[in-house]
């Protein structure tokens, strides 16, 4: 919970809801330089991980396929196949990987996520 | 965290081969021990199994077991070039080279061995070398390209991996070995004689039966080998390969127990006679026998360990039998391969058609299996190790284990005789009860199976036994074996395939909402989406299809290892006039690709990323190319040689029926990709018989060859019809392939579909050539429907703003993706490995996993 309750953060606009498209992923930059991948989810949820792929050792994630398992969504990176938990950044393949996750918002057309 | 260094034991590892490696990776799980490793080579352990594969493009990096990160990750301290010298067991010390010195507690020796080099009169000349580690490989590398000619002493396992080392590297190859046969240790002497002659059809030739008196200058090579029977050999290049001997060195320098003929003596724990000492792998003595292969090598790893740690695992010896595929020949050995077992019987079957020969060995009784021999097909090998390995009693006729099956039945290992101890998978050492432990904690097939217990998912080469055993323990618990697609559905492929035709669905959120649930995956969606394709043709990238496809698809590119795309335009059967050529090479300079002609006969472009995508294929469509698909589950390419137009020998236009097939077929999703090849004349330069489709001009018309693979698991086409007119043979090509797109499962190529269709070759040949289903009418009118509604995808994606907006490589900035480098090799780019990135400072390190709502 770490990302929440650390004071420094504030919602950034990364782009418009128009940008994305539905069960799938487009990439955005933060002004730290760090690649993020932003998905959009039956119209009105958005979820928002680091495009890093840390199986693969590239930035892709924001090019796999949407998918659920019991429930949790989750993204299968393009290289490797491994899959990502939008909501959390766990991978469901290998614990000992990970990737950074981002709260995420919707606000008046707006994509905005909590760095 | 454990407790301060202090309290931490010192364990010193000297040698960091595979099984030194295995060894740390053992011991560094538990965090109560220091770990430190002294390494005589320039790098961390590497797979020295697979050595040969640096010549077929594997780099160092490729087979690398570790790197310095993962080592500094897991807290191990290493010393690269540090050859240890002294071993002062009083003070508990090792010295390196460099004087640096060591303390320990627990010592471990993993020093491995070296090639034996037979004492040959000038085997100390130049390009007279060894094959063991990546800097010799280097040297045979740097030797070879100064040579044409290169011979290979010692005819067993090492030395025939190091002959197609030789071949690899382009040169005249020979294998010279001083007895009677080849691999003598594993194969009896027929086995070898089947070895040899299919080693000699590959190009090697094999001298046995030749000791060699000394080498000398050559002629006209570089060296003259004379032979003690006074014949000779000229050769440019001397690869010793005569067997190993263990690097024992150290340990005999300061006195710890040596066999007689080498070797540090060793317990069931793996010390040597000093109790502080042990000594794992090739350097160690067991009971008198040195094991020179990895997996046992890996077992003392783990007895070392765990003696180490207070664990209770031993050493007890290790089951010598080998499968492996040397040069492409298929070779498998188990145990009394010989029949040296007093009273022992033997079965032996010969094919030399197929170049097929196989031994068992059985006991006096008939009842148990003592050892077996495989040449030229192994795929009898899992079932007979475990008959020999858990005693097993054998079925009444034990030949028919062997004989081809011929149409009959063969007899299945039963495998609920196998005990719950019988090794499944050797790779990742899974045992029987392991697998019925998952079942009976819930696993209803074999994919849930394998991610528990991680069996098959080594080398895979158990995995026609793990499906048997699980079967076997679904059926006793009366559980239905599932062939549901994923768990969104609980359809097979072809299921899926007949309620989309039968309902008319034309996306899938209908099919899920009606016959799946959930979201689905990335299993059943691209399956979905092909299986849409096939029916409908629709284009590809619309917006109720664009979430099924994979990144290939998606971005019509290959996606490589740093995430860029390759790009192939079509060039059907080959064929490019020069213009088109030009281009393709301006198109690759301005956005500076690196080009390679590929297999099938086609430029592949690489390199090229997300957002330039778009501009290098208007420039190929502005010249008059398209897609070549080379990215789907579809058509790739149709190979061809020259035919009757141009070549002396051809009999019919190769070329004209290769650029139709291709033409016609182009776009067609299928289960998997597929691959075709017309050939003018039986010489079958464009080599058919390895394609999904092969057509072969005769006198009389094409010979039509179907689910031929290349590949991982390559297989010759089965000859389908003869003689065919040009319309005969359109008409069965487009029936058997929608057969094909129908039945199969979800990347299944046809040869794999064949061997599982019920009925095999005879059956599909009744339903194409004699409509045995009675659907040959609609196979056709689907196939034209496929034609009428090509269209190429770069051409309509180009052509539509809305869809170029997804290559934009950031949605809110123009900059591209920093981590995307490369760096020049041969006058053209590659991707930049790691570790280049790493010195730029360009790695990015993951981060914690923090759990957030969305909002």
């Amino acid at each position: 919970m770490t990302a929440i309750n650390s004071t420094n953060t504030n919602w950034h606009t990364l782009c418009q809801k128009d940008d994305l498209v539905k069960h799938s992923g487009v990439c955005a930059l933060l002004d730290n330089e760090q690649q993020v991948a932003i998905f959009l989810i039956d119209n009105d949820k958005a979820f928002t991980i680091s495009n890093w792929d840390p199986a693969g050792n590239a930035n892709v994630l924001y090019r796999g396929l949407i998918g659920d398992e019991e429930g949790e969504i989750f993204v299968a990176s393009p290289l490797y196949k491994e899959r990502f938990v939008l909501s959390d950044g766990r991978c469901l393949d290998d614990e000992s990987l990970s990737v950074t996750s981002y709260a995420t918002r919707i606000e008046q057309g707006q994509v905005q996520v909590l760095v | 965290m454990s407790s301060g260094t202090q309290s931490k034991q010192n364990v010193v590892v000297v040698g960091n081969g595979m099984v030194g490696h295995h060894f740390v990776e053992q011991l560094s799980q538990n965090s109560n021990y220091n770990i430190t490793v002294l390494c005589a080579e320039s790098r961390l352990a590497y797979d020295r199994v697979h050595l040969s594969e640096y010549f077929s493009g594997k780099t160092a990096d490729d087979l690398a077991l570790t790197t310095p990160e993962n080592y500094q990750q897991l807290g191990v301290n290493f010393h690269l070039d540090a050859k240890v010298i002294t071993i002062d067991k009083s003070q508990k010390v090792v010295t390196t080279e460099q004087g640096e010195s060591y303390s320990y507690d627990k010592l471990v020796l993993a020093t491995g061995s070296y090639p034996f080099v037979p004492p040959i009169p000038g085997k100390e000349r130049e390009h007279c070398l060894v094959y063991r580690t990546i800097d010799d490989l280097d040297a045979i590398q740097s030797s070879a390209n100064t040579g044409k000619t290169g011979v290979v002493v010692g005819g067993g396992l090492l030395g025939l991996e190091a002959a197609n080392a030789l071949k690899e590297l382009g040169l005249d190859t020979h294998v010279v070995e001083f007895a009677p046969q080849l691999m003598g240790v594993q194969l009896d002497q027929a086995g070898g004689q089947q070895l040899r002659k299919m080693i000699e059809e590959l190009g090697v030739t094999v001298h046995t039966e030749k000791a060699t008196n000394v080498i000398v200058d050559g002629e006209s090579s570089v060296h003259k080998m004379e032979f003690a029977d006074g014949s000779h050999l000229e050769t440019d290049l001397i690869l010793f390969s005569a067997g190993i001997r263990p690097y024992d060195n150290l340990a005999r320098e300061f006195d710890l127990t040596i066999g007689d003929r080498g070797g540090i003596v060793v317990n069931n724990q793996c010390q040597t006679s000093d109790e502080d000492i042990y000594a794992i792998g090739e350097c160690a003595l067991w009971n008198n026998f040195i094991f020179g292969l990895v997996a046992p090598g890996y077992s003392m790893a783990k007895a070392a360990a765990s003696h180490i740690t207070g664990g209770e695992e031993s050493f007890t010896g290790a089951d010598m039998s080998t499968k492996l595929k040397l040069m492409g020949v298929e070779v498998g050995s188990i145990g009394d391969a010989h029949a040296r077992t007093p009273g022992a019987l033997s079965y032996t079957y010969q094919n030399e058609r197929d170049n097929v020969y196989k031994k068992m060995v059985v006991s006096q009784d008939g009842k148990t299996l003592l050892g077996a021999v495989l040449v030229g097909d192994t795929s009898e090998y899992d079932s007979l190790l475990q008959y020999a390995l858990n005693g097993i009693e054998l079925p009444e006729n034990p030949d028919a284990l062997i004989l081809p099956s011929n149409g009959g039945e063969k007899p299945t290992l039963g495998v609920d005789s196998l005990p719950d101890t019988a090794t499944i998978c050797s790779c990742l050492n899974v045992t029987k009860g392991d697998i019925v432990a998952a079942v009976e904690a819930g696993a209803t097939d074999v994919g849930a199976i394998k991610s528990v217990t991680k069996a098959s998912t080594g080398c895979g080469g158990c995995s026609a036994l793990l499906k048997n055993v699980a079967e076997n323990e679904f059926a006793k618990r009366g559980l239905e074996v599932k062939k549901d697609i994923c768990s969104h559905f609980v359809y097979s492929r072809t299921e899926l395939f007949h309620i989309i035709k039968a309902e008319k669905i034309k996306n899938f959120d209908t099919l899920i909402a009606k016959h799946g649930k959930g979201m689905g995956c990335e299993i059943c969606k691209p399956a979905v989406g092909s299986i849409l394709a096939s029916v409908y043709n629709d284009y590809i990238l619309q917006d109720d299809h664009l979430h099924l496809q994979d990144t290939n698809d998606t971005y019509l590119g290959n996606m490589q290892k740093d995430g860029t795309y390759s790009v192939v335009p079509r060039m059907p059967g080959g064929e490019v006039t020069p213009e088109k050529l030009i281009v393709i090479g301006e198109v690759a300079k301005e956005y500076n690709l690196y080009t390679k002609v590929t297999g099938g006969q086609r430029i592949d472009l690489f390199g090229a990323r997300v957002d330039q995508l778009p501009a290098i294929w208007k420039r190929l469509i502005d010249a008059g190319m398209e897609t070549g698909h080379a990215y789907g589950k579809s058509l790739r390419t149709v190979k061809s040689c020259v035919g009757s137009t141009w070549c002396r020998y051809g009999v019919q236009d190769s070329m004209s029926m290769a650029i139709f097939l291709e033409e016609r077929y182009k776009g067609l999703r299928s289960p998997h990709k597929i691959k075709f090849a017309v050939s003018g004349c039986t010489r079958e330069c464009a080599e058919a018989q390895s394609k999904d489709i092969g057509v072969i001009a005769t006198e009389n018309g094409w010979n039509l060859y179907v689910s031929g693979n290349g590949g991982m698991k390559p297989r010759h086409g089965d000859l389908f019809a003869t003689d065919l007119d040009d319309a005969t043979l359109i008409k069965y090509i487009d029936r058997y392939l929608m057969f094909y797109v129908r039945m199969a499962d979800r990347l299944q190529r046809t040869s794999v579909w064949l061997e599982s269709l019920e009925g095999g070759l005879e059956y599909m040949q009744k339903v194409v050539k004699e409509d045995h289903l009675g659907i040959n009418e609609e196979l056709e009118r689907q196939m034209d429907a496929v034609v009428a509604t090509y269209q190429c995808e770069w051409k309509t994606t180009v052509e539509s703003p809305e869809k170029l907006k997804r290559f934009r490589q950031f949605v809110n900035s123009d900059k591209q993706d920093v981590n995307i480098q490369f760096v020049t090799e041969r006058e053209q780019i590659r991707p930049a490995t790691l570790t280049e990135k790493a010195a730029k400072g360009l790695l990015i390190e993951t981060v914690d996993v923090t759990a957030v709502e969305p909002a």
